[in-house]
């Protein structure tokens, strides 16, 4: 879409940090030495923080491997109890706006098992600003709010990889000021237990924009957590990333997200040995990512496509679930519809962003009401204006393919023969059945397995 | 080690007693039977016709979990359904890619099925049944034939140590393409295999249940009563089973805020046996020199419903005694309201080798994080048994 008209939207932006102030209070504070204990080379020299440095895997470790003792069920890995342990000691200080674990949550019955929890401490009543929506890729602004003005306290520990491919952990580490660290820090306005943010390099002050260096760290994060209930989540602009800094999402949930549940069609298996279904099913269309020889060809994969759509100025969303074993990547165009007044007044006033958590099936409302009347239904609708047109979707699949495609090695395929050869794997009946709409009843016939209990 | 072995004997005997072992083998199926409330979820037996099957050993099997069956080509998202069915305690069929010891995959219709306590309504064990699928050959237009015989004539035309050293990458090309390898396209079960699955769980808990006549402790293939105030679902046994610290969960709604989890480390500090503390309130932990001034603050801190960290001195069974850095907190669920509260104890100058270079504090700080994950998750379902 290209329109000399700017696409904006208004929110309310969601404090992430306790040093994060308004645009107008930001614009006034002027420089010099905060006394804020930041991250900014004020307060910067001589901080530690703990370093958690972890093992490149290369391989995908089979389940047989998978350390355990003579027990059998891999105990709580070392990240995980990091990760939770600092999460903990700072809700103990009192860090956090609220205590999301007081904020009433349940499953709204129904096939998919949607998500639902009631914060109404999440969302400010302030002022709603102006985000541009229509812009993927937007320069680094340093006037604006980013992640070096967090106070150190929010940050929870460095996260870099091993020099010599074993697991270390360092409680004290001086941060290296030359060679930015990657840091996890929290969110003060957590959606539940554990939210956190991954900030790769923090010190270069990265765009919110993937690339395949800092895809790769998310992936490594979400294996070393070796927690299929802590998944990561990456919000394009446009796609409800509030700051333009980059950084990925976390949180711990231990029950299934709809999206997980959500029938696949094998669209085809690269040569790296990557697997690319399709959902459906879904309200929102969507591509799952699995396998691969190794872990960077996962992740190069992905990162390729989400390339490809930065490229092409559309907004996504990425869920990294089953710990880096499935990622999904939703291209959407809800904050399109909304500047263009596409969307209905009734969903606009559940002020539900849907972001990759809400996408994926949680969704956190703010109104009493909407959580006492929550149902699959509502959700469905709400996910359904998220999704892009089937059309729409093609066209964005075949950016994808011929993408990935063109870094997929050795492969004679072009993109074009790939989606064409998937096809014709199929029964005609089957691709009758995915185009006629996007509540497709259940597809029977050769493709994912759709038992259901 | 050892004693990780006694306690799955123990549960098996305990409900179904030694006798049921040769009955259990004399039915044909393919089966396992697993205990989710001691930690890692363990099989506790498996069928011989198992054991051929799958071509493992009883000993590399019994206290091993169901995932040691899975491998690269395992569909994930079957993977997740079965993990949900055993956190909502409900029964499931499902076809799934298992591997063998030697590492080859197949097809088979896994059925599952919890067995409750007839008594209280609770999950002691789950059932499940793998019934081969043997309905659907796939190759994808390529006749096996012609395969077939190209691959023997490498196979044969080579000298043994080439075939044995072949690149790996040669043999595969042989097969069909990489989008057509067989393991890939999913497998539905016929009606027929269904229905074998479905009856070989009733043969399995009409054993079961006619043996634990024997012990008393009778079981039954459906909950017939709802699950006891004092207990906690199997669901979050298992979660709560992952956590290596030694804690407790007390129940404050229960009168005397008796002990509802108590965690194999816990056990292992005190000296106590997991049924000498479940349904007793801690202070047994506390003994003439305790201060009292101190059992004061935490009753204070429980009162205001306050986390709160104190140094006392406790008691094993053994009479012998430590200080317990001992940390308590509130720990609600998905209702936003307190459910338990949680006891983190910490062995003053105890050494533990599995440290990882956390500090004890946060450590105790790790286990609680974990407790309230698992906590909160395990009520958040709306069909989910009592948490």
């Amino acid at each position: 879409m290209s329109e000399s008209l700017m696409l904006r939207i208004k929110r309310v932006p969601t404090v992430v940090s306790n040093f994060q102030k308004e645009e107008a209070e930001e614009g006034a504070r002027r420089s010099g030495g905060c006394g804020r204990n930041c991250l900014q080379k004020c307060c910067i020299q001589g901080a530690k923080l703990p370093l958690f440095a972890f093992k490149k895997l290369n391989k995908i470790v089979s389940e047989k491997e998978v350390l355990g003792n003579e027990n059998n069920e891999p105990p709580v890995a070392f990240l995980d109890s990091l990760l939770l342990g600092e999460w903990e000691d700072r809700m103990q200080r009192g860090l956090f706006r609220y205590d999301v674990t007081a904020c009433e949550t349940k499953v709204i019955p129904g096939e998919y098992g949607f998500i639902a929890q009631l914060n109404e401490g999440r969302h400010l009543k302030k002022r709603p600003t102006e985000f541009r929506v229509d812009e993927v890729l937007q320069p680094f602004d340093v006037n604006k709010f980013n992640f070096t003005k967090v106070g150190q306290e929010e940050v929870l520990f460095q996260f870099e990889s091993s020099e010599d491919g074993d697991v270390q952990f360092f409680p004290s580490a001086p941060i290296d000021v030359d060679n930015s660290p990657s840091v996890v820090a929290i969110n003060v306005s957590p959606i539940e237990y554990g939210h956190v943010l991954l900030i790769p390099r923090i010190l270069e002050c990265l765009p919110q924009r993937i690339d395949r260096e800092s895809f790769l760290l998310a992936l490594y994060m979400a294996i070393e957590a070796g927690n299929p209930w802590f998944r990561l989540g990456y919000n394009s602009l446009g796609a409800f990333a509030t700051i333009n800094h980059l950084h990925f999402q976390a949180y711990y949930l231990a029950v299934q997200f709809p999206i997980e549940k959500a029938p696949t069609k094998k669209i085809t298996t690269l040569d790296s040995g990557v697997k690319i279904y399709e959902l459906v099913n879904y309200p929102v269309r969507g591509l799952l990512f699995e396998g691969g020889n190794t872990v960077q060809d996962l992740s190069n994969t992905v990162s390729d496509a989400c390339i490809s759509l930065q490229d092409n100025n559309i907004p996504y969303n990425v869920l990294i679930s089953d710990c880096g074993k499935r990622i999904f990547l939703l291209p959407q165009c809800y904050a399109e519809k909304q500047a263009l007044g596409e969307v209905s007044p009734e969903l606009l006033d559940t002020q539900v962003n849907p972001a990759v958590w809400e996408i994926s099936g949680h969704m956190v409302l703010k109104r009493k009401k909407d959580y006492e009347e929550a149902s699959e239904e509502n959700a469905w609708r709400l996910l359904a204006e998220v999704s892009l047109s089937e059309a729409r979707f093609e066209e964005v699949k075949a950016l994808i393919f011929e993408a990935i495609s063109c870094r997929d090695k050795g492969s004679e395929n072009d993109a074009q023969d790939l989606l064409e050869d998937a096809n014709a794997n199929n029964s005609l009946e089957e691709v009758d059945a995915i185009n006629k709409g996007s509540h497709c009843a259940m597809v029977s016939g050769n493709q994912e397995c759709l038992v259901r209990q | 080690m050892d004693s990780y072995l006694a306690l799955i004997e123990q549960s098996f005997n305990t409900s179904y007693s030694i006798w049921a072992r040769e009955a259990l083998d004399e039915l044909p199926e393919c089966f396992t039977i697993t205990d989710p409330c001691i930690s890692g979820h363990p099989i506790i037996f498996a069928s011989s016709a198992f054991l051929k099957m799958s071509g493992y050993s009883k000993d590399e099997v019994i206290g091993r979990n169901g995932r040691i069956f899975q491998g690269p080509e395992t569909n994930r998202r079957s993977v997740m359904e079965i993990r949900e069915a055993i956190r909502e305690e409900r029964a499931l069929q499902i076809s799934l890619l298992n591997y063998r010891k030697d590492g080859t995959p197949f097809w088979m219709l896994f059925h599952i099925s919890p067995v409750f306590a007839k008594e209280d309504g609770r999950v002691i064990h789950f059932v499940a049944v793998q019934v081969p699928i043997l309905s659907r050959q796939r190759l994808n237009g390529l006749s096996l034939s012609e395969e077939g015989s190209g691959f023997k004539e490498i196979v044969f035309g080579s000298c043994r140590r080439e075939v044995c050293s072949m690149d790996m990458c040669r043999v595969s090309a042989l097969d069909s393409d990489s989008r057509g390898l067989n393991t890939e396209e999913p497998c539905e079960a016929s009606e027929a295999e269904k229905r074998r699955a479905a009856s070989a769980i009733n043969n399995i808990l009409s054993v079961l249940t006619q043996y634990s006549e024997s012990t008393g402790k009778l079981v039954c293939g459906k909950r017939c009563s709802s699950p006891g105030a004092t207990l906690i679902s199997s669901s979050l046994n298992i979660s709560l089973g992952r956590i290596k610290q030694s804690f407790v969960l007390t129940d404050p709604h229960l009168p005397d805020m008796p002990i509802v989890y108590a965690s194999d480390a816990f056990l292992k500090l005190t000296g106590y046996a997991r049924d000498e503390v479940l349904g007793r309130n801690c202070r047994f932990l506390s003994g003439v020199e305790t201060d009292s001034s101190v059992l004061e603050k935490i009753r204070e801190s429980i009162q205001a419903e306050q986390a709160c960290t104190v140094r006392i001195l406790n008691y094993r069974k053994n009479k012998s005694t430590f200080w317990n850095l001992l940390h308590i907190s509130p720990v609600r669920n998905a209702t936003g309201k307190i459910a338990y509260y949680v006891g983190v104890q910490i062995e003053e100058g105890f050494q533990s080798q599995e440290s990882h270079g956390l500090n004890p504090e946060m450590r105790q700080l790790s286990c609680v994080g974990a407790v309230r994950v698992a906590v909160r998750s395990t009520s958040i379902g709306a069909g989910s048994s009592k948490s």
